[in-house]
This record gives structure tokens, C-alpha cells and sequence, in this order.
């Protein structure tokens, strides 16, 4: 197709920085307003850790589709499937499909038993303390992972789309990013933080609709067009990029790396922290239920959306463009906006691009303080011996300690791989926190000990082999550059011994058998009183935490 | 709230509400459909991803035009997660919501 019209401008950067820059200003401007507007309320700790409750479902569902769809599923996402083709799709697939494991088994019950945070829940008929502790680790661990993703990746968008390329410029950007999501945080707590993801969520995939319906129009609305420019276009790829295996199918063990991702893809989700958090913004156990429903048809439709995409960018940008341009694979997405609507459409995509960062980088952030301050320091340090106005200040200086944390991470982190990353995140969710939520909601014998062996070797067992993973050390250094595709980029250091990149296929099922291993090892006196409140509780919603007037 | 005495030999009036009939029948009504949903969709999205691992030739089969028998397999994920989406919500808006919500007046009229 037009392949070479706009390579010499692909190779540096494109677009006009200034209309990048002014529509993400605009962008920041008008939330910044809506957050002041919205969150004159924020006194108790139910306005600030979960909005007063009052949202809908239709809002709580955008929000969480706005919470999920992060920059890795936008610009990785249709990235992986313009360079990869029927690979990248696979992804797309396990994070919609973890969804049913949300609305199914944790959504409803969840709302109903729990006030703020996961280890509320899992709290409930066990061990106060120990268990928040653990869980509250467990939380700030995933968090961490997430959050430095975000950040990361936020170094890689700032090169393409304003033309920085030293660290420094970019590690300024990353301050000022980061600087301006403490301030929604803070001020807008989880009311204004919703806000946020709300508008992005609509942004983005009206803007993906908006690509996806012109790159159709050009192929004549008929996908199989669509493919065959991607395939025209592959190189010495060219069919393959149809079918299974160009990503993960080199080997046996490529392969088994791949069922781990996708196991820890489709358990992960049900156990992150940040959409955990998000039922509780909604009055009831029926909101809740149309909270995942709404985020299920958004997140679906979005998926099939960056199809389109990453085909189209394949055909009508070319992975060889794609490729050679700053972000690598990540800058599918904005070249393809420059070739359809050029600088105007690339300056509104890229906005979203960076307004995606900052809105998930928000909600983690209020997740992780969230978690602090009512977990560990008003349930563990205080003993809950805390005027709810001292939980929300500590709560408030957390926002602060974990937005320096992420700013510093994520220039540290600048350049490294994200996708991986994000998959540890979801591996330490679907290890460390899913299994015990399932226990305890479902299985009447399950007791602290089960808990804690399982939310602690989950955790531990996933950073382990991750640690001594060929993702740290070891992988083959790269004939040209000579520096290896690790994160220790010193090809003489090699202390993996764990072949697979992800180890959920290992991890999660140790964690499962852990839960029962440790319950039955443990006399600790069953508490049926307990069981049979929580039991009754999370189905009839009797008892559950009211929504806040105003 | 594990630090609540022993329970002794007097019931509390949750284990009086989780040993009624209506609350065993909601129960059972709600993991009969619940269980073997989730058994479902986790075994079909485990197929597709190792026939996507382990079936390249098969899943390379063209359908029609550029379209492979794994894309096809691929977009009935989509389909099948947002009818069972569907499913469930009609089921618990129409079938479950109103035991829920009787059970719970009664236990918070203290009736139960």
C-alpha cells in the first residue's frame, strides 16, 4: 500500500508536538475541572476510598473498562498483531474471557460482604490481622508491578509522540505525568479518579471506533481485504501471519510458555486489586452485576476493535515502518492515525494514549493508599482504633509516598519490556489472591492457616522463578547489538534456571494446593457462626455497606 | 471479627437463616448455575488455547477468504463470553434478584 510515503518522518517522530501537546492539555484541563467539581464531598472514608458508592452500574462499568484497558491493551494489543499477526489476538482473547470469572463468582458476593478492600473480604471469618497483612502485601505487590508497567511504558510514548529521546527529557515528562495524577488522586479521591477513567474509557474507543470504521471503509468493509494487505505487506512472513504459532510456536517451550500466560491472563483478572476496589464504588450487588456486564460488551467490543487495528496498521502502515519507529511495535497504533487522519487524529490518539497512562496509573494509586492506610494502618497498626478522618489523612500522604515511587520506578524503569510486567502482575493476581478469595467465599473448612500459606507462597513462588527466569537473565544476546533481550542486558550474567518467562502454569495451581494443604495442617477451631453470616451475607446482600446521601 | 466468642451451643441468627429451607434452595439454585457455567467457559477457552498451541495445521485450514478456522475459533471466544454475560444477567435479574431480596427483608425485619 503506501508504504514509503511517510517513512523518512515514521523514522524520527510524527505528527506536530504541539498538537499532541495541546490536546493532552486540553484533556487534563477539563478533568482537572470535573474532578474539583465532583469531589467537594470527599469527607468520610466511603466518599474517598469508594466514591460514597453512589455510581451506577452503567458509570462503575465504564470506569472499570477505563481502569482495564491500559496503554499496554491499546498500543501493545494492536502492535503485537500488526508485527505478529494471529499471536497478538491470543492476548486480547484471555483478558476478555477472565471477565466471566469476575461476573460469576467474585463481583456480587464480593460487594456484598466487604467495605473498601480485598482483605475485607477475606478477613471476614478468618484472622483479622495476619490476613490483612498478607493481603494488603499481596495488593501493594501487584500494584507495584502494574504501576512501574504504566510508568514504563509512559518513556517509550513520550519518544514517539513528542519527540524526546533522552532520558532525561523523558524522565522529566514522566515527573510531570505523574505529578498530575497525585493531584486528581488527591483531591478527587475515588469519586474524581472514576471521573477519569470514565471520560477515557469513552475517548478511547470512540477514537478506536472512530480508526477502526475508516480503516474498514477503505478495505470496502470486508476484513478478509484488510488481511490480505497485512499479508501483502509481511514480507517473507506473509500468510503466516493468519495462523497460529509466529510468536509462541518456535518450540516446546515457547509453547508451554504460552499456556502459562494465558492461564495467568484468564485467573489473573478476577484477583487484581484495582478492579476489585472498583465494586464497591456502586450501591449494590445488582449494580455490581451490570457494572461487569457494561465493562464486559465495552472491553469485547474495544478487543475486536484493535483486530481491525492491528491489521490495518499492518496493511496500510507496514511492520517494517512500524518497527523501525521509536516505540518498536508499541507505535502501531499512532502510525496507523497519522496514515489515516494525519497530525489532527494522531495528536487526539496520542492524548488518549497518554490520558490511558495517567487514569490507570490513578487507580492503582488509589488501590495501593487505599489498602495502606485501611489494612495496615488503621486495621493492623491502630487496631482499628482510628477516627475514620486519620485513616483518609494517612490515606492522602500514601497517594503522595506511592506517586514518588511510581515517578522514580518509572524512570528507572523507562525502556524496559512492559509486557512482561503486566503479565507478572497478573500472575501474582491469579496466584496469590485468586485462590484464597475462591476459598473463602466457597469452601466452609477453609481457615487462616489455608489463607496465609497460599496468598504467601503465591506470591513468593511467582517472584522466585521470575527472579531466576530467562525475563531477568540468560536469554541469547542479540547478534547485532550484542546485549541480550533480558532485563540484565550483560549476556555473561546468567543465573536463570527456570526456563519459562511467565510461571503461572506453575504457580497457580501451587497456590490452589497450598490453600488445602495448609487448612488441613492447621487445628485452628472452624468458626461456623462466621461462615454461616458471610455465606448468607454475600448472597442475599443482608447486611451489606449502603451507599452515602448527599 | 474471628475474635467473636465461641458460638457455644446457641445459634446465631445467620446459621438460623443458612439452615432454612429457602436459603438452601437459593443457594443451590445459584451454584447449579454458576459452577457449571464457569466449568464451561474455562474448558472452551481452554481448547482454543491449546489447539492455537498444539493444532497449528488445523487452525490454519482457510474457512473463507483470509479467514482460518483459529479466527473464527478466536471471535466465538467473543461470542461465547458475551452470551454467557447475557445469559447470566437475564437468569439473576429474572430468577435470582427477588429470593435474594425477600430472604433479605426478612432477615433485616429480623422475620427469620
Amino acid at each position: 500500500m503506501n508504504g514509503t510515503v511517510m517513512a523518512a518522518a515514521a523514522a524520527t517522530n510524527v505528527g506536530n508536538i504541539w498538537i499532541n501537546i495541546g490536546i493532552f492539555a486540553a484533556f487534563v484541563l477539563v478533568t482537572l475541572i470535573i474532578v474539583f467539581r465532583v469531589s467537594r464531598q470527599n469527607k468520610s472514608a466511603a466518599d474517598f476510598y469508594a466514591g460514597g458508592r453512589n455510581f451506577t452500574g452503567t458509570q462503575n462499568g465504564t470506569a472499570i473498562a477505563g481502569d482495564y484497558l491500559s496503554a499496554a491493551s491499546f498500543l501493545g494489543i494492536a502492535g503485537a498483531i500488526a508485527v505478529n499477526g494471529y499471536d497478538g489476538f491470543l492476548y486480547s482473547i484471555g483478558f476478555l474471557v477472565a471477565w466471566l470469572v469476575a461476573l460469576l463468582l467474585v463481583a456480587e458476593l464480593l460487594r456484598n460482604t466487604g467495605k473498601f478492600t480485598m482483605a475485607d473480604v477475606l478477613s471476614f471469618r478468618l484472622k483479622q490481622r495476619p490476613i490483612r497483612l498478607a493481603a494488603a502485601i499481596s495488593t501493594l505487590a501487584v500494584v507495584f508491578f502494574y504501576l512501574l508497567a504504566q510508568m514504563a511504558g509512559a518513556g517509550g510514548l513520550v519518544a514517539l509522540l513528542l519527540g524526546i529521546t533522552d532520558k532525561a527529557g523523558q524522565g522529566l515528562v514522566i515527573a510531570i505525568v505523574g505529578a498530575i495524577m497525585i493531584m486528581y488522586v488527591l483531591v478527587g479521591g475515588m469519586k474524581g479518579t472514576t471521573w477519569v477513567q470514565i471520560i477515557k474509557a469513552t475517548l478511547l474507543i470512540l477514537g478506536a471506533g472512530v480508526m477502526t470504521i475508516w480503516v474498514l471503509a477503505i478495505f470496502g468493509f470486508n476484513l478478509s481485504a484488510v488481511m490480505q494487505g497485512a499479508v501483502d505487506n509481511a514480507g517473507d512472513k506473509g500468510a503466516a501471519i493468519l495462523e497460529p504459532g509466529l510468536q509462541y510456536g518456535a518450540t516446546a517451550l515457547s509453547q508451554l510458555d504460552f499456556l502459562s500466560l494465558a492461564l495467568a491472563l484468564v485467573l489473573g483478572t478476577a484477583g487484581l486489586p484495582h478492579v476489585l476496589t472498583r465494586f464497591y464504588t456502586v450501591p449494590s450487588a445488582k449494580e455490581a452485576r451490570k457494572s461487569v456486564v457494561v465493562a464486559i460488551w465495552l472491553i469485547g467490543i474495544f478487543y475486536l476493535f484493535t483486530l481491525v487495528l492491528g491489521y490495518g496498521a499492518a496493511a496500510l502502515v507496514g511492520p517494517e515502518r512500524i518497527l523501525a519507529a521509536p516505540g518498536g511495535q508499541n507505535s502501531a497504533a499512532p502510525l496507523l492515525a497519522f496514515e489515516l487522519g494525519g497530525e489532527i487524529l494522531l495528536g487526539i490518539i496520542a492524548a488518549v494514549a497518554f490520558a490511558t497512562i495517567l487514569a490507570v496509573v490513578a487507580g492503582l494509586t488509589i488501590t495501593a493508599a487505599t489498602s495502606f492506610a485501611h489494612d495496615i494502618y488503621a486495621s493492623i497498626i491502630k487496631k482499628g482504633q482510628v477516627a475514620p478522618d486519620g485513616e483518609v489523612k494517612v490515606a492522602r500522604w500514601t497517594v503522595v509516598v506511592i506517586g514518588i515511587i511510581a515517578i522514580i520506578g518509572g524512570i528507572f524503569a523507562n525502556g524496559q519490556n512492559i509486557a512482561f510486567l503486566v503479565a507478572l502482575a497478573f500472575c501474582v493476581a491469579a496466584s496469590a489472591n485468586l485462590p484464597t478469595i475462591i476459598y473463602s467465599l466457597f469452601w466452609k473448612r477453609f481457615n487462616t492457616s489455608g489463607a496465609l500459606w497460599s496468598i504467601y507462597g503465591g506470591l513468593s513462588s511467582t517472584i522466585i522463578l521470575i527472579i531466576f527466569s530467562p525475563v531477568v537473565s540468560g536469554k541469547p544476546a542479540d547478534p547485532v547489538t550484542g546485549l541480550s533481550k533480558s532485563m540484565i542486558s550483560n549476556p555473561a550474567i546468567d543465573f536463570h534456571w527456570f526456563p519459562l518467562d511467565n510461571p503461572g502454569i506453575v504457580t497457580i495451581p501451587l497456590a490452589f494446593v497450598l490453600g488445602i494443604v495448609g487448612t488441613y495442617l492447621s487445628k485452628e477451631r472452624s468458626h461456623p457462626e462466621k461462615y454461616a453470616e458471610m455465606e448468607v451475607r454475600s448472597l442475599t446482600g443482608a447486611g451489606a455497606e449502603k451507599a452515602t446521601a448527599h | 471479627m474471628s475474635d467473636v466468642g465461641a458460638s457455644g451451643p446457641t445459634e446465631t441468627d445467620y446459621q438460623r437463616v443458612e439452615r432454612s429451607e429457602e436459603f438452601q434452595s437459593l443457594r443451590k439454585a445459584f451454584r447449579n448455575f454458576v459452577f457449571p457455567m464457569t466449568a464451561l467457559f474455562l474448558v472452551w477457552y481452554l481448547l482454543y488455547v491449546l489447539m492455537s498451541t498444539y493444532a497449528h495445521d488445523f487452525m490454519s485450514i482457510r474457512v473463507g477468504g483470509n479467514f482460518t478456522i483459529g479466527l473464527v475459533f478466536g471471535l466465538l471466544q467473543f461470542v461465547s463470553t458475551f452470551v454467557i454475560t447475557t445469559l447470566y444477567a437475564r437468569w439473576a435479574n429474572n430468577k435470582f434478584d427477588a429470593r435474594a431480596k425477600a430472604l433479605r427483608e426478612e432477615i433485616e425485619e429480623g422475620a427469620l
